[in-house]
Protein backbone atom coordinates (compact mmCIF):
# COMPACT_ATOMS: atom_id res chain seq x y z
CA UNK A 1 0.00 0.00 0.00
CA UNK A 2 3.09 1.94 0.25
CA UNK A 3 4.13 4.57 -2.57
CA UNK A 4 7.92 4.34 -3.78
CA UNK A 5 9.01 7.31 -6.07
CA UNK A 6 12.76 6.52 -7.90
CA UNK A 7 14.42 9.06 -9.58
CA UNK A 8 11.62 10.69 -10.90
CA UNK A 9 12.49 13.72 -13.03
CA UNK A 10 10.57 16.19 -15.05
CA UNK A 11 11.07 19.09 -17.02
CA UNK A 12 8.20 21.43 -18.77
CA UNK A 13 10.10 23.28 -21.64
CA UNK A 14 12.56 25.33 -19.75
CA UNK A 15 11.11 24.45 -16.46
CA UNK A 16 12.99 21.76 -14.47
CA UNK A 17 9.47 20.90 -12.23
CA UNK A 18 10.92 17.83 -10.69
CA UNK A 19 15.16 17.63 -10.58
CA UNK A 20 15.79 13.96 -9.42
CA UNK A 21 13.37 12.96 -6.98
CA UNK A 22 13.46 9.77 -4.95
CA UNK A 23 10.99 9.27 -1.96
CA UNK A 24 9.35 6.13 0.28
CA UNK A 25 5.67 7.03 1.65
CA UNK A 26 4.98 4.45 3.64
CA UNK A 27 1.92 2.71 3.54
CA UNK A 28 -1.02 4.10 5.98
CA UNK A 29 0.78 7.33 6.39
CA UNK A 30 -0.73 10.98 6.18
CA UNK A 31 2.48 12.50 4.03
CA UNK A 32 2.00 16.01 3.09
CA UNK A 33 4.36 17.38 0.00
CA UNK A 34 5.24 21.22 1.09
CA UNK A 35 6.93 23.81 -0.54
CA UNK A 36 6.21 27.01 -2.32
CA UNK A 37 4.89 27.16 -5.28
CA UNK A 38 6.39 26.15 -8.44
CA UNK A 39 8.44 23.35 -5.79
CA UNK A 40 7.25 20.68 -7.69
CA UNK A 41 4.96 19.18 -5.12
CA UNK A 42 1.92 19.15 -7.37
CA UNK A 43 3.90 17.74 -10.67
CA UNK A 44 5.04 14.59 -8.15
CA UNK A 45 1.46 14.10 -7.11
CA UNK A 46 0.39 14.45 -10.52
CA UNK A 47 3.07 11.83 -11.60
CA UNK A 48 2.43 9.07 -8.80
CA UNK A 49 -1.65 9.71 -10.07
CA UNK A 50 -0.54 9.06 -14.33
CA UNK A 51 -1.85 12.54 -14.78
CA UNK A 52 2.14 13.59 -15.98
CA UNK A 53 4.56 11.65 -17.43
CA UNK A 54 7.65 11.82 -15.67
CA UNK A 55 10.63 12.00 -18.27
CA UNK A 56 12.72 9.34 -16.37
CA UNK A 57 11.85 7.35 -13.11
CA UNK A 58 9.78 4.76 -11.60
CA UNK A 59 6.68 5.37 -9.49
CA UNK A 60 5.64 1.83 -7.97
CA UNK A 61 2.41 1.90 -5.57
CA UNK A 62 1.63 -1.64 -3.55
CA UNK A 63 4.58 -3.08 -5.01
CA UNK A 64 3.63 -2.77 -8.50
CA UNK A 65 5.50 -0.41 -10.94
CA UNK A 66 3.16 2.05 -12.39
CA UNK A 67 5.20 4.11 -14.75
CA UNK A 68 3.74 4.50 -18.33
CA UNK A 69 0.24 3.08 -16.95
CA UNK A 70 -2.84 5.48 -17.71
CA UNK A 71 -4.69 7.39 -14.88
CA UNK A 72 -7.40 4.73 -15.03
CA UNK A 73 -5.32 1.99 -14.31
CA UNK A 74 -3.49 3.28 -11.26
CA UNK A 75 -6.14 2.79 -8.59
CA UNK A 76 -5.71 6.31 -7.06
CA UNK A 77 -8.00 8.37 -5.74
CA UNK A 78 -7.44 12.29 -6.79
CA UNK A 79 -8.75 14.83 -5.29
CA UNK A 80 -8.77 18.67 -6.86
CA UNK A 81 -8.47 22.43 -5.40
CA UNK A 82 -11.06 23.44 -7.20
CA UNK A 83 -13.42 20.16 -6.85
CA UNK A 84 -13.72 19.20 -10.21
CA UNK A 85 -17.43 18.24 -9.60
CA UNK A 86 -19.27 16.80 -12.46
CA UNK A 87 -21.62 19.71 -12.82
CA UNK A 88 -24.70 18.25 -14.55
CA UNK A 89 -24.67 15.19 -11.96
CA UNK A 90 -26.24 14.86 -8.43
CA UNK A 91 -23.94 14.62 -5.49
CA UNK A 92 -24.82 10.28 -5.24
CA UNK A 93 -24.58 10.54 -9.08
CA UNK A 94 -20.46 12.28 -8.62
CA UNK A 95 -20.19 9.80 -6.14
CA UNK A 96 -21.42 6.60 -7.82
CA UNK A 97 -19.33 7.78 -10.80
CA UNK A 98 -16.43 5.37 -10.81
CA UNK A 99 -18.88 2.51 -9.47
CA UNK A 100 -21.02 2.70 -12.72
CA UNK A 101 -17.56 2.29 -14.59
CA UNK A 102 -17.10 -0.40 -12.82
CA UNK A 103 -20.17 -1.56 -13.77
CA UNK A 104 -21.31 -2.73 -10.42
CA UNK A 105 -24.66 -3.91 -9.54
CA UNK A 106 -27.61 -1.05 -8.50
CA UNK A 107 -28.09 -2.76 -5.04
CA UNK A 108 -24.09 -2.33 -4.13
CA UNK A 109 -23.86 0.79 -6.05
CA UNK A 110 -26.56 2.22 -3.75
CA UNK A 111 -25.11 1.27 -0.56
CA UNK A 112 -21.61 2.01 -1.20
CA UNK A 113 -22.84 5.44 -1.85
CA UNK A 114 -25.01 6.11 1.06
CA UNK A 115 -22.39 4.55 3.21
CA UNK A 116 -19.59 6.80 1.67
CA UNK A 117 -22.16 10.00 1.63
CA UNK A 118 -22.43 9.09 5.61
CA UNK A 119 -18.55 9.04 5.99
CA UNK A 120 -18.68 12.49 4.36
CA UNK A 121 -21.56 13.94 6.36
CA UNK A 122 -23.25 14.74 2.80
CA UNK A 123 -26.49 12.13 3.78
CA UNK A 124 -29.53 14.03 2.62
CA UNK A 125 -27.66 15.65 0.31
CA UNK A 126 -27.71 12.79 -2.61
CA UNK A 127 -30.03 14.76 -4.87
CA UNK A 128 -28.63 18.19 -4.97
CA UNK A 129 -26.22 19.33 -7.60
CA UNK A 130 -22.50 20.60 -6.90
CA UNK A 131 -23.82 24.42 -7.76
CA UNK A 132 -25.96 23.93 -4.60
CA UNK A 133 -23.70 22.67 -1.96
CA UNK A 134 -21.07 25.09 -0.04
CA UNK A 135 -17.07 24.77 -1.22
CA UNK A 136 -16.43 22.26 1.61
CA UNK A 137 -19.12 20.43 1.33
CA UNK A 138 -18.12 20.31 -2.76
CA UNK A 139 -14.67 19.15 -1.61
CA UNK A 140 -16.06 16.31 0.69
CA UNK A 141 -18.51 14.85 -1.90
CA UNK A 142 -14.96 15.17 -4.16
CA UNK A 143 -13.47 12.68 -1.45
CA UNK A 144 -16.49 10.44 -1.36
CA UNK A 145 -16.42 9.94 -5.21
CA UNK A 146 -12.72 9.79 -4.89
CA UNK A 147 -12.95 6.95 -2.06
CA UNK A 148 -15.71 5.30 -3.51
CA UNK A 149 -13.62 3.06 -5.93
CA UNK A 150 -11.40 2.00 -3.04
CA UNK A 151 -7.88 3.13 -4.04
CA UNK A 152 -4.70 1.90 -2.91
CA UNK A 153 -3.59 5.71 -2.51
CA UNK A 154 -5.60 8.65 -1.80
CA UNK A 155 -3.86 12.16 -3.34
CA UNK A 156 -5.07 15.57 -2.26
CA UNK A 157 -3.72 18.42 -4.67
CA UNK A 158 -3.94 21.66 -2.20
CA UNK A 159 -7.45 20.26 -0.84
CA UNK A 160 -8.53 22.89 1.23
CA UNK A 161 -6.58 25.91 -1.06
CA UNK A 162 -10.12 27.10 -2.48
CA UNK A 163 -12.11 27.20 1.07
CA UNK A 164 -12.28 29.86 3.74
CA UNK A 165 -10.18 30.08 6.82
CA UNK A 166 -13.11 28.53 9.09
CA UNK A 167 -14.08 25.86 6.79
CA UNK A 168 -10.53 24.79 6.38
CA UNK A 169 -9.76 24.59 9.68
CA UNK A 170 -12.50 22.51 10.38
CA UNK A 171 -11.82 20.14 7.29
CA UNK A 172 -8.11 19.88 8.47
CA UNK A 173 -8.85 17.81 11.30
CA UNK A 174 -12.14 16.05 9.94
CA UNK A 175 -9.27 14.83 7.87
CA UNK A 176 -7.52 13.50 9.71
CA UNK A 177 -9.86 11.70 11.76
CA UNK A 178 -11.26 10.42 8.48
CA UNK A 179 -7.46 9.06 7.55
CA UNK A 180 -7.00 7.09 11.12
CA UNK A 181 -10.71 5.44 10.31
CA UNK A 182 -10.16 4.79 6.95
CA UNK A 183 -5.97 3.42 7.42
CA UNK A 184 -5.53 4.41 3.63
CA UNK A 185 -1.74 5.85 2.49
CA UNK A 186 -2.81 9.40 2.01
CA UNK A 187 -0.21 12.47 0.09
CA UNK A 188 -1.64 16.11 0.46
CA UNK A 189 -0.06 18.70 -1.45
CA UNK A 190 0.04 22.22 0.38
CA UNK A 191 1.95 24.98 0.45
CA UNK A 192 0.53 26.07 4.18
CA UNK A 193 3.45 24.79 6.84
CA UNK A 194 0.50 25.24 9.60
CA UNK A 195 -1.83 22.65 7.38
CA UNK A 196 0.93 20.65 7.18
CA UNK A 197 1.64 20.18 10.54
CA UNK A 198 -1.60 20.08 12.05
CA UNK A 199 -2.88 17.29 9.60
CA UNK A 200 0.35 15.30 8.69
CA UNK A 201 2.12 12.27 9.96
CA UNK A 202 5.02 12.59 7.96
CA UNK A 203 6.48 15.92 5.88
CA UNK A 204 8.11 16.40 2.86
CA UNK A 205 10.22 19.42 2.42
CA UNK A 206 10.64 20.25 -1.26
CA UNK A 207 11.87 23.44 -2.87
CA UNK A 208 13.17 23.86 -6.86
CA UNK A 209 12.49 20.32 -8.00
CA UNK A 210 13.99 18.76 -5.17
CA UNK A 211 13.24 17.51 -1.87
CA UNK A 212 14.58 18.93 0.82
CA UNK A 213 14.11 17.15 4.04
CA UNK A 214 11.37 14.50 5.20
CA UNK A 215 10.60 13.99 8.46
CA UNK A 216 7.69 13.83 11.11
CA UNK A 217 6.47 17.30 11.81
CA UNK A 218 8.04 18.15 14.90
CA UNK A 219 11.39 16.86 13.55
CA UNK A 220 10.79 18.71 10.49
CA UNK A 221 10.27 22.18 13.14
CA UNK A 222 13.11 21.49 15.66
CA UNK A 223 15.62 20.03 13.44
CA UNK A 224 15.74 21.47 9.92
CA UNK A 225 18.48 20.21 7.39
CA UNK A 226 18.37 23.12 5.32
CA UNK A 227 17.99 27.05 5.56
CA UNK A 228 14.97 26.85 3.66
CA UNK A 229 13.47 24.41 5.56
CA UNK A 230 14.34 26.44 9.01
CA UNK A 231 12.39 29.58 6.89
CA UNK A 232 10.04 28.11 5.30
CA UNK A 233 8.24 25.77 8.22
CA UNK A 234 8.55 28.46 10.78
CA UNK A 235 9.32 32.60 11.78
CA UNK A 236 13.21 32.13 12.02
CA UNK A 237 15.50 34.95 13.03
CA UNK A 238 19.29 35.43 12.91
CA UNK A 239 21.70 36.37 15.54
CA UNK A 240 25.16 36.57 14.07
CA UNK A 241 25.94 33.64 11.91
CA UNK A 242 23.17 31.47 13.58
CA UNK A 243 19.50 30.92 12.61
CA UNK A 244 16.74 30.94 15.67
CA UNK A 245 13.11 30.74 16.32
CA UNK A 246 11.96 33.81 17.40
CA UNK A 247 10.45 32.02 20.40
CA UNK A 248 13.94 30.44 21.65
CA UNK A 249 15.63 34.17 21.75
CA UNK A 250 15.54 34.81 25.57
CA UNK A 251 15.59 38.36 26.43
CA UNK A 252 17.44 39.65 29.65
CA UNK A 253 17.86 43.20 31.21
CA UNK A 254 21.78 42.38 33.02
CA UNK A 255 24.22 40.20 30.61
CA UNK A 256 26.41 37.41 31.39
CA UNK A 257 29.21 35.66 29.59
CA UNK A 258 27.06 34.71 26.74
CA UNK A 259 24.51 37.24 25.74
CA UNK A 260 24.94 39.88 23.33
CA UNK A 261 23.93 43.73 23.69
CA UNK A 262 20.61 44.79 21.70
CA UNK A 263 18.33 47.55 21.82
CA UNK A 264 14.50 47.51 21.50
CA UNK A 265 13.60 48.98 18.38
CA UNK A 266 9.29 48.38 18.78
CA UNK A 267 7.02 46.58 20.38
CA UNK A 268 4.10 44.62 18.77
CA UNK A 269 1.65 43.60 20.89
CA UNK A 270 -0.63 40.80 19.23
CA UNK A 271 -3.25 39.13 22.15
CA UNK A 272 -0.84 36.43 23.59
CA UNK A 273 2.18 37.17 22.05
CA UNK A 274 4.39 40.14 21.72
CA UNK A 275 6.85 40.78 19.26
CA UNK A 276 9.98 42.69 20.04
CA UNK A 277 12.44 44.16 16.96
CA UNK A 278 15.51 44.52 18.51
CA UNK A 279 18.71 45.95 16.91
CA UNK A 280 22.19 44.89 18.16
CA UNK A 281 25.13 46.99 18.41
CA UNK A 282 26.32 45.77 15.55
CA UNK A 283 23.80 47.26 13.57
CA UNK A 284 22.03 43.73 12.50
CA UNK A 285 18.17 43.46 13.20
CA UNK A 286 16.17 40.98 14.83
CA UNK A 287 13.28 39.78 16.33
CA UNK A 288 11.90 37.82 19.42
CA UNK A 289 8.73 36.28 20.38
CA UNK A 290 7.59 36.66 24.05
CA UNK A 291 4.74 36.20 26.15
CA UNK A 292 2.88 39.06 27.58
CA UNK A 293 3.55 38.30 31.05
CA UNK A 294 7.32 38.16 30.19
CA UNK A 295 7.49 42.02 27.90
CA UNK A 296 5.58 43.31 31.49
CA UNK A 297 8.23 41.69 33.56
CA UNK A 298 11.32 43.22 31.96
CA UNK A 299 9.20 46.41 31.55
CA UNK A 300 10.11 46.34 27.60
CA UNK A 301 10.00 49.74 26.26
CA UNK A 302 10.70 51.36 22.57
CA UNK A 303 14.82 52.12 23.59
CA UNK A 304 15.27 50.27 26.42
CA UNK A 305 18.39 48.14 26.49
CA UNK A 306 18.85 44.31 26.86
CA UNK A 307 20.76 41.36 26.04
CA UNK A 308 19.83 38.23 23.87
CA UNK A 309 20.78 34.85 24.29
CA UNK A 310 19.53 31.70 22.65
CA UNK A 311 19.19 28.21 23.73
CA UNK A 312 18.60 26.52 20.77
CA UNK A 313 19.94 28.06 17.09
CA UNK A 314 21.23 26.35 14.45
CA UNK A 315 24.30 27.16 11.56
CA UNK A 316 23.84 26.00 8.69
CA UNK A 317 27.24 25.52 6.52
CA UNK B 1 -33.21 73.82 8.45
CA UNK B 2 -36.96 73.55 6.67
CA UNK B 3 -35.15 75.01 3.31
CA UNK B 4 -32.47 72.19 3.58
CA UNK B 5 -34.58 69.60 4.35
CA UNK B 6 -36.59 70.26 1.63
CA UNK B 7 -34.20 70.60 -0.52
CA UNK B 8 -32.59 67.22 0.15
CA UNK B 9 -36.38 65.73 -0.14
CA UNK B 10 -36.61 67.01 -3.39
CA UNK B 11 -33.34 66.03 -4.48
CA UNK B 12 -33.91 62.43 -3.71
CA UNK B 13 -36.81 62.00 -5.85
CA UNK B 14 -35.43 64.17 -8.67
CA UNK B 15 -32.44 61.51 -8.73
CA UNK B 16 -34.83 58.56 -9.06
CA UNK B 17 -37.26 60.56 -11.20
CA UNK B 18 -33.70 61.03 -13.31
CA UNK B 19 -32.79 57.76 -13.11
CA UNK B 20 -36.07 56.70 -14.01
CA UNK B 21 -36.45 59.14 -17.15
CA UNK B 22 -33.27 57.61 -18.54
CA UNK B 23 -34.95 53.76 -17.83
CA UNK B 24 -37.98 54.73 -20.18
CA UNK B 25 -36.04 56.43 -22.62
CA UNK B 26 -33.96 53.17 -23.24
CA UNK B 27 -36.65 51.49 -22.92
CA UNK B 28 -38.30 53.54 -25.02
CA UNK B 29 -35.70 53.37 -27.88
CA UNK B 30 -35.49 49.88 -28.00
CA UNK B 31 -38.70 48.68 -28.22
CA UNK B 32 -39.32 51.28 -31.15
CA UNK B 33 -36.25 50.05 -32.56
CA UNK B 34 -37.53 46.57 -32.60
CA UNK B 35 -40.83 47.69 -33.75
CA UNK B 36 -39.58 49.30 -36.83
CA UNK B 37 -37.41 46.41 -37.66
CA UNK B 38 -38.84 43.34 -36.80
CA UNK B 39 -42.16 43.92 -35.24
CA UNK B 40 -44.09 45.70 -37.15
CA UNK B 41 -42.83 43.81 -40.88
CA UNK B 42 -43.58 40.52 -39.23
CA UNK B 43 -46.93 41.96 -38.18
CA UNK B 44 -47.55 42.65 -41.47
CA UNK B 45 -46.20 39.66 -43.42
CA UNK B 46 -49.23 37.81 -40.98
CA UNK B 47 -51.59 40.43 -41.84
CA UNK B 48 -50.98 39.96 -45.64
CA UNK B 49 -51.21 36.40 -45.56
CA UNK B 50 -54.41 36.26 -44.12
CA UNK B 51 -55.91 39.03 -46.63
CA UNK B 52 -57.73 36.45 -48.29
CA UNK B 53 -59.46 34.69 -45.35
CA UNK B 54 -58.17 31.72 -43.44
CA UNK B 55 -59.82 29.38 -46.13
CA UNK B 56 -57.44 31.39 -49.07
CA UNK B 57 -54.21 31.16 -46.41
CA UNK B 58 -54.86 27.33 -45.82
CA UNK B 59 -55.09 26.98 -49.52
CA UNK B 60 -52.02 28.97 -50.24
CA UNK B 61 -49.70 26.86 -48.05
CA UNK B 62 -51.50 23.55 -49.03
CA UNK B 63 -50.74 23.77 -51.95
CA UNK B 64 -49.02 20.90 -54.12
CA UNK B 65 -46.13 22.98 -54.65
CA UNK B 66 -45.83 25.20 -51.59
CA UNK B 67 -46.37 21.55 -49.41
CA UNK B 68 -43.12 20.27 -51.26
CA UNK B 69 -40.79 23.33 -51.24
CA UNK B 70 -41.51 23.19 -47.42
CA UNK B 71 -41.31 19.92 -46.96
CA UNK B 72 -38.11 19.75 -48.73
CA UNK B 73 -36.78 22.98 -46.85
CA UNK B 74 -37.72 21.65 -42.99
CA UNK B 75 -36.52 17.83 -44.14
CA UNK B 76 -32.45 19.64 -45.99
CA UNK B 77 -32.61 21.65 -42.70
CA UNK B 78 -32.56 19.30 -40.55
CA UNK B 79 -30.58 17.23 -42.27
CA UNK B 80 -28.02 20.30 -42.24
CA UNK B 81 -28.73 20.26 -38.19
CA UNK B 82 -28.20 17.08 -37.51
CA UNK B 83 -24.45 16.83 -39.73
CA UNK B 84 -23.97 20.71 -38.23
CA UNK B 85 -23.76 19.56 -34.07
CA UNK B 86 -21.49 16.79 -34.89
CA UNK B 87 -19.42 18.37 -37.32
CA UNK B 88 -18.86 21.65 -35.84
CA UNK B 89 -18.21 20.51 -32.46
CA UNK B 90 -15.79 17.91 -34.10
CA UNK B 91 -14.09 21.17 -35.78
CA UNK B 92 -14.34 23.34 -32.44
CA UNK B 93 -12.82 20.48 -30.43
CA UNK B 94 -9.68 20.59 -32.83
CA UNK B 95 -9.65 24.37 -32.97
CA UNK B 96 -9.18 24.17 -28.88
CA UNK B 97 -8.05 20.96 -28.15
CA UNK B 98 -5.33 20.61 -30.97
CA UNK B 99 -2.27 22.53 -32.09
CA UNK B 100 -0.87 22.19 -35.62
CA UNK B 101 0.53 24.42 -38.13
CA UNK B 102 -1.68 27.01 -39.94
CA UNK B 103 -4.33 26.66 -37.08
CA UNK B 104 -5.10 30.50 -36.37
CA UNK B 105 -5.46 30.21 -40.64
CA UNK B 106 -7.91 27.97 -40.45
CA UNK B 107 -9.64 29.58 -37.58
CA UNK B 108 -10.50 32.19 -39.60
CA UNK B 109 -11.91 30.21 -42.38
CA UNK B 110 -14.56 29.73 -40.40
CA UNK B 111 -15.77 32.77 -40.56
CA UNK B 112 -15.59 33.14 -44.48
CA UNK B 113 -19.50 31.95 -44.97
CA UNK B 114 -20.62 35.03 -42.91
CA UNK B 115 -18.45 37.19 -44.95
CA UNK B 116 -19.07 35.94 -48.40
CA UNK B 117 -22.52 37.29 -50.25
CA UNK B 118 -24.55 34.48 -50.29
CA UNK B 119 -25.22 34.23 -53.84
CA UNK B 120 -21.11 34.43 -53.88
CA UNK B 121 -21.24 31.02 -52.00
CA UNK B 122 -24.01 29.77 -54.89
CA UNK B 123 -21.83 30.26 -57.75
CA UNK B 124 -18.69 28.76 -55.78
CA UNK B 125 -20.35 26.15 -54.93
CA UNK B 126 -22.18 25.67 -58.51
CA UNK B 127 -19.03 26.01 -60.08
CA UNK B 128 -17.32 23.65 -57.67
CA UNK B 129 -20.40 20.50 -57.32
CA UNK B 130 -22.45 21.50 -60.31
CA UNK B 131 -21.82 20.19 -64.14
CA UNK B 132 -18.50 19.91 -65.01
CA UNK B 133 -17.01 20.36 -61.81
CA UNK B 134 -13.36 20.36 -61.61
CA UNK B 135 -13.61 17.62 -58.84
CA UNK B 136 -15.64 15.17 -60.54
CA UNK B 137 -18.60 15.88 -58.09
CA UNK B 138 -21.71 17.12 -59.92
CA UNK B 139 -24.46 17.18 -57.22
CA UNK B 140 -26.58 20.66 -59.16
CA UNK B 141 -30.04 20.03 -59.31
CA UNK B 142 -30.48 17.60 -56.69
CA UNK B 143 -31.64 17.87 -53.21
CA UNK B 144 -27.96 17.18 -52.10
CA UNK B 145 -27.39 20.23 -53.26
CA UNK B 146 -29.91 21.91 -51.06
CA UNK B 147 -28.22 20.73 -48.06
CA UNK B 148 -24.51 21.56 -49.09
CA UNK B 149 -24.99 25.03 -49.89
CA UNK B 150 -27.10 25.01 -46.32
CA UNK B 151 -23.61 23.43 -44.91
CA UNK B 152 -22.01 25.53 -46.35
CA UNK B 153 -23.67 29.27 -45.19
CA UNK B 154 -24.31 27.58 -41.46
CA UNK B 155 -21.16 26.73 -40.94
CA UNK B 156 -20.00 29.15 -38.16
CA UNK B 157 -23.02 28.80 -35.94
CA UNK B 158 -22.09 25.55 -34.30
CA UNK B 159 -18.38 26.09 -34.14
CA UNK B 160 -18.29 29.68 -32.89
CA UNK B 161 -20.63 28.29 -30.03
CA UNK B 162 -18.98 25.26 -28.92
CA UNK B 163 -15.45 26.99 -28.91
CA UNK B 164 -15.49 29.21 -26.29
CA UNK B 165 -17.25 27.00 -24.12
CA UNK B 166 -14.79 23.98 -24.69
CA UNK B 167 -11.65 26.85 -24.00
CA UNK B 168 -13.60 27.17 -20.47
CA UNK B 169 -13.74 23.76 -19.72
CA UNK B 170 -12.39 22.66 -16.38
CA UNK B 171 -9.63 20.47 -17.54
CA UNK B 172 -9.85 19.24 -14.05
CA UNK B 173 -13.01 17.06 -14.22
CA UNK B 174 -11.95 15.63 -17.25
CA UNK B 175 -8.56 14.46 -15.41
CA UNK B 176 -10.95 13.12 -11.82
CA UNK B 177 -13.24 10.91 -14.19
CA UNK B 178 -9.65 9.47 -15.74
CA UNK B 179 -8.37 8.56 -12.03
CA UNK B 180 -12.00 7.23 -11.30
CA UNK B 181 -11.75 5.05 -14.14
CA UNK B 182 -13.65 6.29 -17.44
CA UNK B 183 -11.99 5.92 -20.67
CA UNK B 184 -11.37 8.64 -23.27
CA UNK B 185 -14.87 8.07 -24.85
CA UNK B 186 -16.44 7.77 -21.96
CA UNK B 187 -15.01 10.95 -20.49
CA UNK B 188 -16.25 12.41 -23.83
CA UNK B 189 -19.45 11.52 -23.84
CA UNK B 190 -20.49 11.59 -19.83
CA UNK B 191 -18.37 14.57 -18.54
CA UNK B 192 -17.42 16.81 -21.90
CA UNK B 193 -20.21 16.32 -23.75
CA UNK B 194 -23.33 17.25 -21.39
CA UNK B 195 -21.18 20.43 -20.64
CA UNK B 196 -21.22 21.28 -24.26
CA UNK B 197 -24.71 20.22 -25.29
CA UNK B 198 -26.36 23.97 -24.17
CA UNK B 199 -23.65 25.39 -26.86
CA UNK B 200 -24.74 23.03 -29.35
CA UNK B 201 -28.04 23.34 -29.24
CA UNK B 202 -27.88 27.17 -29.52
CA UNK B 203 -25.92 26.52 -32.29
CA UNK B 204 -28.13 24.21 -33.75
CA UNK B 205 -31.09 26.59 -32.93
CA UNK B 206 -29.44 29.22 -35.40
CA UNK B 207 -28.17 27.02 -37.92
CA UNK B 208 -32.37 25.53 -38.29
CA UNK B 209 -33.59 29.04 -38.51
CA UNK B 210 -30.96 30.08 -41.25
CA UNK B 211 -31.50 26.99 -43.23
CA UNK B 212 -35.25 27.47 -43.56
CA UNK B 213 -34.53 31.12 -44.85
CA UNK B 214 -31.54 30.70 -47.30
CA UNK B 215 -32.12 32.00 -50.34
CA UNK B 216 -29.09 33.16 -52.13
CA UNK B 217 -26.92 30.35 -51.71
CA UNK B 218 -29.44 27.68 -52.68
CA UNK B 219 -31.05 29.68 -55.82
CA UNK B 220 -28.09 28.71 -58.37
CA UNK B 221 -27.17 25.40 -57.19
CA UNK B 222 -30.86 23.89 -57.21
CA UNK B 223 -31.66 24.96 -60.19
CA UNK B 224 -35.31 26.19 -58.88
CA UNK B 225 -37.49 23.04 -59.97
CA UNK B 226 -40.64 22.96 -58.61
CA UNK B 227 -41.45 19.56 -56.29
CA UNK B 228 -37.76 18.23 -56.75
CA UNK B 229 -35.16 21.18 -55.41
CA UNK B 230 -37.45 23.71 -54.82
CA UNK B 231 -36.88 25.21 -51.53
CA UNK B 232 -39.33 27.52 -49.74
CA UNK B 233 -37.38 30.81 -49.81
CA UNK B 234 -37.41 30.45 -53.76
CA UNK B 235 -40.57 29.48 -53.81
CA UNK B 236 -42.19 32.56 -51.40
CA UNK B 237 -39.62 34.55 -54.66
CA UNK B 238 -41.71 32.69 -57.34
CA UNK B 239 -45.33 33.85 -55.47
CA UNK B 240 -44.22 37.36 -55.58
CA UNK B 241 -42.89 37.44 -59.06
CA UNK B 242 -46.07 36.04 -60.18
CA UNK B 243 -47.80 38.90 -58.05
CA UNK B 244 -49.68 36.44 -55.66
CA UNK B 245 -48.52 38.22 -52.26
CA UNK B 246 -50.81 36.54 -49.88
CA UNK B 247 -49.68 33.53 -51.31
CA UNK B 248 -45.90 34.11 -50.67
CA UNK B 249 -46.91 35.90 -47.22
CA UNK B 250 -48.71 32.78 -46.75
CA UNK B 251 -45.66 30.44 -46.70
CA UNK B 252 -43.80 32.98 -45.32
CA UNK B 253 -45.48 32.84 -41.71
CA UNK B 254 -45.41 29.04 -41.66
CA UNK B 255 -41.26 29.48 -41.88
CA UNK B 256 -41.58 31.98 -39.26
CA UNK B 257 -43.47 30.36 -37.48
CA UNK B 258 -41.43 27.28 -37.24
CA UNK B 259 -38.39 29.43 -36.92
CA UNK B 260 -39.87 30.97 -33.68
CA UNK B 261 -40.84 27.39 -32.18
CA UNK B 262 -37.28 25.83 -33.17
CA UNK B 263 -35.70 29.01 -31.37
CA UNK B 264 -37.89 28.82 -28.22
CA UNK B 265 -37.51 24.95 -27.90
CA UNK B 266 -34.07 24.99 -28.44
CA UNK B 267 -33.80 27.87 -25.71
CA UNK B 268 -35.81 25.40 -23.03
CA UNK B 269 -33.95 22.69 -23.83
CA UNK B 270 -30.61 24.81 -23.28
CA UNK B 271 -32.29 26.17 -19.67
CA UNK B 272 -32.58 22.66 -18.50
CA UNK B 273 -29.38 21.69 -19.36
CA UNK B 274 -27.57 24.91 -18.25
CA UNK B 275 -30.23 24.89 -14.69
CA UNK B 276 -27.00 23.02 -12.62
CA UNK B 277 -24.30 25.15 -13.85
CA UNK B 278 -22.78 27.89 -12.62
Amino acid sequence: MGITVHNVSKKFADFTALGDVSLDIPSGSLTALLGPSGSGKSTLLRVIAGLEEPDSGEVIISGEKKTGLPPQKRGVGFVFQHYAAFKHMTVYDNVAFGLKIRKRPKTEIDKRVSELLELVQLSGFSHRYPTQLSGGQRQRMALARALAIQPEVLLLDEPFGALDATVRKELRAWLRRLHQEMDVTTVLVTHDQEEAMEVATEIVVMNQGDIEQIGPPQEVYENPATEFVMGFVGPVTRLGEAYVRPHDLRIRLEPDGETTGARVEDLLHLGFEVRVHLRLASGEDLWAQVTREAASELGLRRGTSVHVVTEHSKVFG
Amino acid sequence: MSARGSGQASRIPGAGRGAFGRNALGRGVVLMYLSLLVLIPLSAVVWTSTEGGVAAFWQAISSPEALAALRLTFGAALVVVLINAVAGTLIAWVLVRDSFWGQGFVNSVIDLPFALPTIVAGLTLLVLYGPGSPVGIDVAYSPVAVVVALLFVSLPFVVRAVQPVLMELDRESEEAAASLGAGPLTIFLRVILPSLMPAILGGSGLTFARSIGEFGAVVLITGNIAFETQVASVYIFGQIEGGDIPAAAAVSVVLLAFSLLALIGLNFLQDRWTRHED
